[in-house]
């Protein structure tokens, strides 16, 4: 036996970043703007979905995807409260959604009529920035108490991410958050990113936010 | 963290292109991953011995390439590696820096036995 040595030259997760793009066209062919949540846990990315869900409603129809580890509805319940389509995917302990599971939930979350669909994947700033799943936008709510450092201690997070959210500024009185040193880790990594500081809980700072993605989805749908 | 997917990923691609080639065997798998991909070998290795058994791939070695993180100052154009943690420009100590390697994160080659000939 000959040990032979053949030539691969493949993308370890071209798999995942393949069906990506089926997820991507099918969006675009509902035109179906999506939005890839991403926050440690805790962080309150769902106080921030629900609030932007509120701020953006009358202008947009809207639905929601929920990743979690564990088959409990909590965030699911409060989306279906609104009265929103919501479709929960259970990632049965992983920690991070794929293009794949996304895809299986998308079968059940019909399209048709869905002008944005926030996608709330895992508490959790490493894995699911290694796993694209096909959103127009990817964003990381990180917050105040989290401290000052994760910017330098989850660098690929802020790297791959196109908006920034600041959660809880209403904290800053009572905790040591050190602003400049937290946007200058996340200017070396992703200069001139658009950063919104808010308080999901109080509503400072979301009108911004929301004025903002207005703008960003009315772009993309023109073209 | 996500190692079993990723281990899942690097079997499956080794066990398609050994079929390709009507290979009986899988000995060696060389990975290349930049220092900027959140891999731990370890776990990649712990992950593989347990769903690589029963394949073509059972043994098979994996061996990791690590890639330097090299970064790019914008402001004065100099190039620069970096091991772990973040810094700025040691040249101008500028902070406006561009990752031009160590994202790399493929399944470079594979060595693979017939029985009997050469594949």
């Amino acid at each position: 036996m000959t040990p032979t040595r053949v030539p691969v030259v493949e993308k370890i997760l071209d798999a995942n970043d393949q069906v990506a793009q089926q997820n991507r066209a099918l969006f675009d062919n509902h035109r179906t703007f999506a939005i890839n949540v991403m926050a440690s846990p805790g962080a309150g990315k769902t106080t921030f979905i629900l609030k932007t869900l509120e701020g953006l409603s009358p202008r947009y129809r809207m639905a929601v995807i929920e990743g979690d580890t564990a088959p409990v509805t909590i965030d699911a319940d409060k989306i279906s409260a609104l009265g929103l389509p919501v479709v929960q995917i259970n990632t049965g302990g992983d920690c991070h959604l794929d293009a794949v599971m996304l895809h299986a939930g998308l079968q059940s979350l019909p399209l048709d009529g869905v002008d944005i669909v926030l996608i709330e994947n895992v508490g959790n700033l490493i894995c699911p920035a290694a796993f694209k799943l096909g959103s127009h936008l990817n964003l990381l709510v990180a917050s105040t108490p989290e401290g000052d450092d994760k910017p330098y201690k989850y660098p690929n997070m802020y790297r791959g991410i196109d908006v920034l959210i600041i959660n809880k500024m209403d904290l800053i009185p009572y905790i040591d958050f050190n602003m400049a040193y937290f946007q200058q880790g996340v200017e070396i990594l992703n200069p001139g990113l658009r950063t919104f500081p808010v308080s999901a809980k109080t509503g400072e700072g979301m009108s911004e936010w929301i004025n903002w993605l207005d703008e960003v989805v009315q772009q993309h749908r023109k073209k | 963290m996500h190692e079993l997917a990723v281990t899942e990923s690097v079997l499956e691609i080794a066990l398609r292109h050994a079929g390709q080639v009507n290979a009986d065997r899988v000995t060696d798998i060389y990975l290349v991953i930049g220092r900027l991909s959140s891999i731990v070998d370890d776990s990649v290795q712990f992950y593989w011995n347990i769903i690589a058994e029963n394949t073509l791939c059972q043994n098979a070695n994996l061996h990791f390439k690590r890639v330097p993180a090299r970064l790019r100052c914008v402001d004065c154009q100099l190039e620069f590696e970096v091991q772990d943690s973040l810094s700025p420009c040691p040249q101008c100590g500028g902070y406006h820096i561009n990752v031009i390697g160590g994202e790399e994160f493929y399944v470079e080659s594979i060595i693979v036995e017939k029985e009997g000939a050469t594949v």
